[in-house]
């Protein structure tokens, strides 16, 4: 194989800071987003899509979202679960408000609000730090659960206390409801999941990535060189909780159709993506898309092969899982906080010396 | 001493020293009981290089400190380029055209050297979150135009080599050279250097007082730094001031704060009463 930078020399400054600059890497790309555009709408069906591509796809916004705040900005959070309820409650309001926009700005309206709220929960940042701020960031995800089951409002009054998304359509194909087909939902996260991986992409590396990490490695410094702190910690905040927000409206309209906000969105939901994003790399878009396709797959993967395969008991294998998990979240906290993304990272460089290390 | 007036002067090396930058008057700065700073008053030039020496814990860094805005003095004022300075942020003092380094390294370890430099950048761009996010118009356009300006520095400061390396991953002497890269990538009106070549072998030592000799020259930067070396001082710098205690004890060419019986007595350590 021939995965080298030799030979694709870079004549200008913005070639240089593409996001692919090497040319095999680039290829791959291409040949991803053909694959998930081109080929597997027409292959998946019901189980796939449920079982592994719609959570996959919008737990990867979700985790997206998460590294801009962990990864890239330094500022933990343990609110994803609320912000998620944020965006699925906004688009449940909107949905019903305005049945006659199309879903597709509800979703991102729904993000924009929850970039709002969360912005409102970032505020605390500009005082307190690490540990401090987790905990800040919980009472946060506490409080939203509350509001939601407390304020019948927000789900409209209805006698369940649920929220179920109603039947809505792009182009006139159904995509929320009872009546969707397998390719039309999947398409939509793909779509909603490309868009956001690019911007994501395009701010971490233009200038106001660098003020994050500026901010996450030495915020002190940052300041004396210019960084304004407030906005910096505060966009993070936004434009993260603008991507779990999306990931909450999509979770809830388009995968669950009806949710529980206390069962959907509670702290469990926080500390899964969080573990994506350890798992896969702080501070690396790559390494969100990695942690969420590990943390979605194993579970289906140890079902199929202990329960499906040996026979064991179903709550042996889920307490297997519970114990890799747990033991990988250890070992690459200790040993490789960039995750996944790293482990890539390094393969890829032996790869590009091979078979000359030296 | 050379000629001094209002309109400045001209070095022994035939370089023209222009009118005053900057200028604090009757600093005192106190920490609780501590007076790190006491009732101190002294200019910068424009295009100078100006030391500030002084023996440990003497409150030259709280000095600097104070001019970048990262301290407030409880008494007097700071002048820049003929205003008062109001109360302000450190990101507005930077933003306003005072860069710096740090007496104990302050970069951006999990960045690369190259973000490392083109944050310093960063008040020269102004692109909005959305253009960002769009990687188009005026944000490509910034990026690309301020890499160049980046790169002309790294190639000046000879640390190409290192460009996409982690800064966590470099020696401590490259370190300091990417510091001042960073610094002078906002291309500042003033350069505060906090001991630049502390902790270096006297071959980095060369290298680092060649930059700053090369940088005054280059870019006509005017630049303030704090250093222990004699040595270096004497070479580098214009007028000197010296500090003892929080205390101003001598202010003058390198040649006249050698001869000044209080510098001579602060460095041999005579008591003080
Ligand atoms: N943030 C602070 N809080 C309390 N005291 C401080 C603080 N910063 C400095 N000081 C005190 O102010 C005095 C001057 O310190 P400063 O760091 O300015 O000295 P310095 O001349 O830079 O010394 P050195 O050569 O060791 O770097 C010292 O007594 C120091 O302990
Ligand atoms: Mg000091």
């Amino acid at each position: 194989m021939f995965y080298r930078e030799a030979g694709d020399f870079k004549t200008s400054y913005a070639e240089d800071t593409q996001t692919f600059p090497i040319r095999f890497d680039r290829y791959r790309y291409f040949a991803v987003l053909a694959v998930a555009f081109l080929v597997v709408p027409f292959v998946i069906n019901d189980y796939w899509l449920n079982a592994v591509f719609l959570p996959f796809l919008i737990y990867s916004i979700a985790a997206i979202g998460l590294n801009i705040l962990v990864g890239y900005c330094g500022q933990v959070s343990l609110g994803t679960g609320g912000f998620m309820a944020v965006g699925a409650y906004a688009c449940y309001k909107l949905m019903t408000a305005f049945p006659d926009v199309n879903i597709f700005f509800h979703v991102i309206i729904a993000g924009g609000v929850t970039a709002a709220v969360g912005t409102l929960f970032g505020l605390p940042s500009l005082r307190i730090k690490g540990f401090y701020l987790a905990v800040a960031t919980l009472a946060a995800q506490f409080f939203l659960v509350w509001l939601f089951n407390r304020v019948p409002w927000f789900y409209n009054y209805s006698a369940s206390g649920q929220i179920n998304a109603p039947e809505r359509t792009i182009f006139g194909i159904p995509v929320t409801g009872a009546e969707t087909a397998p390719w039309a939902t999947y398409l939509l996260c793909l779509v909603f999941l490309t868009a956001s991986a690019l911007i994501a992409r395009n701010l971490t590396r233009g200038m106001a990535g660098r003020k994050w990490m500026a901010i996450r490695d030495m915020d002190i410094a940052a300041e004396i060189i210019g960084v304004n702190p407030l906005r910096a910690k505060l966009s993070a905040f936004a434009v993260s909780s603008f991507f779990v927000g999306i990931a909450g409206a999509l979770f809830f309209a388009v995968y669950l159709g009806a949710v529980e906000v206390g069962e959907v969105f509670g702290i469990n939901k926080s500390f899964l993506v969080l573990f994506m994003v350890i798992i896969g790399g702080l501070g690396s878009i790559f390494g969100s898309f990695a942690g969420a396709a590990f943390l979605v797959l194993l579970p289906v993967l140890l079902k199929n092969l202990l329960v499906g395969g040996l026979g064991w008991p179903t709550d042996l294998a889920a307490h297997l899982e519970f114990i890799i998990v747990g033991g990988l979240i250890v070992t690459f906290l200790v040993a490789e906080p960039h995750g996944l993304a790293q482990l890539w990272r390094v393969a890829k460089e032996k790869l590009r010396l091979w078979p000359f290390p030296h | 001493m050379n000629e001094m007036n209002t309109e400045g002067y001209v070095t022994e090396d035939g370089r023209k020293i222009g009118g005053v930058v900057m200028e604090m008057r009757n600093i005192t700065l106190r920490f609780g009981g501590v007076v790190a700073i006491k009732d101190i008053s002294f200019d910068i030039r424009q295009g100078e290089i100006r030391a500030i020496i002084g023996p440990n814990g003497a409150g030259k860094s709280s000095m600097l400190n104070v001019i970048s805005g990262f301290y407030n003095p409880q008494v007097g004022e700071v002048w820049y380029k003929g205003e008062r300075r109001p109360q302000m942020k450190p990101y507005q003092v930077a933003r306003q055209g005072i860069a710096r380094t740090f007496q104990n390294i302050a970069l951006f370890e999990g960045m690369t050297v190259l973000d490392n430099v083109m944050t310093g950048r960063l008040r020269h761009m102004h692109a909005g979150l959305v253009a960002q996010s769009l990687w188009k118009g005026r944000a490509e356009a910034e990026e690309v135009k301020n890499r160049e300006s980046v790169e002309k520095i790294i190639d000046f400061l000879e640390i190409q080599h290192i460009r996409k390396t982690p800064v966590g991953r470099l020696p401590y002497g490259l370190k300091k050279r990417v510091e001042l890269a960073r610094a002078l990538a906002a291309e500042p009106s003033i350069l505060l250097l906090d001991e630049p070549m502390a902790g270096m072998n006297v071959e980095e030592k060369e290298d680092m007082s060649r930059f700053v000799l090369d940088v005054n020259d280059e870019f006509g930067t005017t630049i303030a730094l704090i250093e222990h070396d004699m040595g270096v001082v004497m070479d580098l710098s214009d007028r000197v001031v010296v500090m003892d205690y929080g205390k101003k004890i001598g202010d003058g060419s390198p040649d006249e704060v050698r001869n000044n019986q209080d510098v001579i007595d602060a460095y041999l350590g005579v008591a003080h009463d």
